[in-house]
């Protein structure tokens, strides 16, 4: 068994393998050391109910409610039914939980939440949960780590995934480890955009991988933009800053998200209301303000207020200590006396490797779950706390079902399998011992995530998105003619960012292609050209974006799977209020 | 990234093992913007002017612990020091101290991860509990008893800082003590004994010359250096007690 990546998904999966059966050896290979995966860099929590008012049922429908119907009921279903006892696991190992004063753990409150039901470790849950995960890994003898491998390709043979390849940065050797089973908990690709909250290495590996070798990547388009990032480098301030009681305020100093349908602005905000409204709402509502001329000018673009000052030293220090740093350190702002400057920046990926509820991709043997998969949790919008509960439910069941899988295969004979690997091995190598190159990976990079910035934000046109589709079609064609000057073998970070910005490129050119042609308006996914309203009769659909070598991805559409919440009006604050009230007249009756 | 207004000299390590025979400084000029920090500025390097440099980084925002380097002779995080505290002065910018070199600031911390892996760095609870019964109580108070030490980022500068490891690596270390403190405070933990021989050991706690370097430049005010004081203490009565009880150890 391999499984690639080793944050929170991948982590958790080896651990699951380990438990189902000790005698399976499981390779974890991951480019950075597993503390350093972006797991580390999650704030705010993780979404488990536990409250009496609260159920499966209101965690079901706000994730659906919140993915704008496109998620895949199903998996909510599976998804809600067991984030609680996999958050219970995680304590069970240790993981710090905040604590109520009778020793239970606590929980707070999360935009587009109807109830409070977000587990938190103060403002580094994320932290907590991936140094439980990997310090608990360690118990287990089976797993052996492959540590700053850096892998460049999956090996497919006799239609099934046996294997991958990988770098040992530390010398540059290529290692070829062979597998009845791959997972995949590589992440995101948030550094396809300029301003982002993520770490240098999300950049969407994985996913091109898995594309490369003919599996779909599912609903692309629907890119998150966090509302409340540091202007300039993206960093993200939490969610839990609003969940705490913070606020949202204009150039003006008036919370502006009772405008955007999200009111009646109350001093401390109910839930699903105002500042708790969900994230692509609060991003539009902060674009639509800089359109107004409400938004605050700095030299790092516009901005709006996140006002923490009402809560105080004492609970900002105690609650959110990490955002208390940033501000201090990299901003010189005091939140207990200033507001904090904050723009929309990309933060997560909704789309993905379409995985099933069982997380087997279309790709038999292999496996994927948290960010770089898609398996129809997330939808058109994911909500916050979502995500770190994603990746432990559904890294347990892949490392389940993979460890399942690995017992009902047989192995091929390695020769066969080497061969391909051979051949992978040159193609990555090819890129450095190539001469004739002319082209500057950062500057591609750079071209690119400014592009996608550009034709793929918050709200998007036709011209844009076709502007932005040949940009990357034009930088794919550069990359042929890349020039890597480090030609050297030890820890050659130039390399390994050249095979980085290749994995990008695709990954860019099927959210792109999955945008221009979805002809509607839902979560995420905003246009401004005639498309402005959700389209529940064309496109109720995922897109699945193949790839096709050197030509634009082929765009198919899937049926989204529907159990028991049929769409109907997305609304937060007062009107929320009156559409649940009408969803339940209309359950009555019917 | 944009240019910068200011233009500082950076004085980088460089050693290509293939090609260097030994470290040496190479001075570049950065221009940059006030809120700079010294990753980004080794960043523009690596994008503007020599993409052979190599470095670890990765969240940009002190929390994954990839970043930690020397700043002329500190040990701190390449993402959370400003290239404008050091300006109109050059800045000095080495790999961590104490760790073999890999290349360039990149060091070799096989060490680190072995310590960390030998330390039983888990909960081992008294009798294991079923999922169904709900998670293991645990009052804010007992929480705070070991709060703070399980926030280490793993950045290694205060192996940096420590002179004992500094002259002999056998020795465990600051980070790593305080994560063994970590769980040995943990009321849900009964795995003690089972870490107390390394703990006591010269190797552990008492290897420490209580120079507290550690906890200075730690940037997440973990405080091993309390931690491992704490240790000395306790460390000194179960030793006591083994000698009266010597089938084992008291708790």
């Amino acid at each position: 068994m391999a499984i690639v990546g080793a944050g929170g998904t991948g982590l958790r999966a080896a651990i699951a393998v380990a438990e189902t059966d000790p005698s399976l050896k499981v390779a974890l290979v991951s480019k950075v050391y597993p503390m350093r995966s972006h797991t580390v860099a999650a704030e705010g929590g993780a979404a488990g109910v536990v409250r009496d008012d609260d159920s499966h049922e209101y965690h079901f429908n706000d994730t659906v409610e919140g993915g704008d119907w496109l998620c895949d009921q199903d998996v909510v279903e599976y998804f809600v039914a067991h984030c609680t006892e996999n958050l219970v696991q995680l304590e069970h190992w240790g993981c710090p939980w905040s604590r109520k004063s009778d020793g239970h753990i606590n929980v707070r409150a999360f935009g587009g939440m109807k109830v409070e039901r977000t587990w938190f470790a103060a403002d580094t849950s994320g932290f907590h949960m991936l140094h439980t995960l990997f310090q608990t890994s360690i118990k287990y003898p089976s797993i052996k780590r492959f540590d700053e491998y850096f892998c460049v390709d999956i090996v497919i043979e006799d239609g099934r995934c046996q294997g991958l390849v990988a770098i040992e940065v530390a010398t540059g050797k290529f290692t070829f480890i062979q597998a009845k089973a791959v997972i995949f908990g590589t992440g995101g690709a948030g550094r396809v955009f300029r301003e982002n909250t993520n770490g240098g290495i999300v950049t969407g590996d994985g996913m091109a991988m898995a594309y490369r070798h003919g599996a779909p990547l599912r609903d692309m388009e629907f890119m998150q933009y966090h509302p409340t990032c540091m202007p300039g480098t993206g960093l993200l301030f939490t969610e839990a800053c609003r969940g705490e009681g913070g606020l949202l305020l204009n150039k003006d100093g008036y919370r502006f998200l009772q405008d955007y349908g999200l009111g009646p602005a109350e001093e401390k905000p109910r839930n699903k209301f105002m500042e708790l409204g969900p994230r692509d709402r609060l991003s539009q509502a902060i674009w639509h303000e800089e359109k107004k001329g409400r938004t605050i000018s700095t030299p790092h673009g516009e901005v709006v207020h996140l006002d923490l000052r009402h809560l105080g030293k004492k609970k900002l220090l105690e609650r959110l200590p990490l955002i208390y740093e940033m501000a201090e350190e990299y901003m010189g702002i005091d939140p207990a006396h200033e507001c904090i400057p904050v723009r929309p920046g990309i933060h997560y990926t909704m789309g993905g490797i379409y995985a099933n509820l069982m997380t087997e991709t279309p790709l038999a043997g292999l496996y994927a779950a948290g960010e770089c998969a898609s398996n129809g949790i997330h939808g058109a919008n994911r909500l916050g706390s979502n995500s770190l509960v994603d990746i432990i439910v559904f890294g347990k069941l892949a490392g389940v079902e993979a460890a399942q899988f690995a017992k009902s295969v047989k192995n091929t004979n390695p020769a066969l399998l080497e061969k391909q690997a051979s051949a992978a091995e040159d193609r990555a190598l090819a890129l450095v011992t190539r001469t004739d190159g002319k082209e500057k990976h950062s500057v591609l990079r750079r071209e690119m995530g400014k592009s996608m910035e550009n034709g793929c934000g918050i709200y998007r046109t036709a011209p844009e998105m076709q502007a932005t589709c040949e940009k990357i079609t034009e930088l794919r064609e550069r990359y042929k003619n890349l020039n890597v000057e480090d030609k050297s073998s030890v820890w050659n970070s130039d390399w390994l960012g050249a095979l980085e910005v290749g994995f990008l490129l695709d990954v860019a050119e099927a959210i792109a292609y999955s945008a221009l042609n979805r002809k509607e308006s839902r979560g995420a996914h905003q246009r401004l050209d005639g498309y402005e309203h959700r389209d529940d009769v064309d496109y109720l659909k995922h897109t699945l974006a193949y790839y096709t070598g050197d030509g634009a991805p082929q765009i198919e559409y899937q049926d989204v799977i529907i159990t028991k919440s049929r769409p109907g009006t997305r609304a937060y604050g007062a009107a929320g209020v009156a559409a649940d009230e009408q969803r339940m007249k209309e359950a009555d009756n019917g | 990234m944009a240019e910068g207004t200011k233009t500082i000299e950076m004085e980088i390590l460089r050693y290509r093992p293939e090609q260097d025979k030994k470290p040496f400084y190479q001075t570049y000029a950065v221009a940059f913007d006030n809120d700079w920090s010294v990753l980004q500025g080794l960043q523009y390097i690596k994008d503007e002017l020599d993409s052979s440099l190599s470095f670890r980084w990765s969240c940009r925002m002190a929390i994954c612990g990839s970043c930690g380097m020397m700043i002329d002779d500190v040990p701190r995080l390449g993402c959370r020091t400003f290239l404008r505290n050091y300006y109109p002065n050059k800045l000095r910018v080495g790999a961590l101290e104490h760790f073999p070199i890999e290349r360039d600031l990149v060091v070799v911390v096989d060490d680190f991860i072995n310590k960390l892996e030998n330390i039983k760095p888990y909960l081992i609870p008294k009798q294991p509990r079923k999922l169904e019964q709900g998670e293991f109580l645990q009052t804010p108070e007992q929480l705070e008893k070991y709060r703070q030490f399980s926030t280490c980022i793993n950045c290694m500068l205060c192996y940096a800082a420590c002179p004992q490891y500094g002259l002999d690596s056998k020795f465990t270390g600051p980070g790593i003590l305080a994560l063994m403190h970590r769980y040995n405070s943990d009321s849900r933990d009964d795995g003690r004994d089972e870490r107390l021989e390394l703990g006591h050991s010269e190797q552990g706690f008492w290897g420490c010359t209580a120079v507290a370097y550690c906890s200075e430049v730690c940037p997440k005010s973990v405080d091993p250096a309390n931690a491992i004081n704490q240790n000395k203490m306790g460390s000194a009565v179960d030793y006591f007690l083994r000698f009266i009880s010597p089938q084992g150890t008291a708790k």
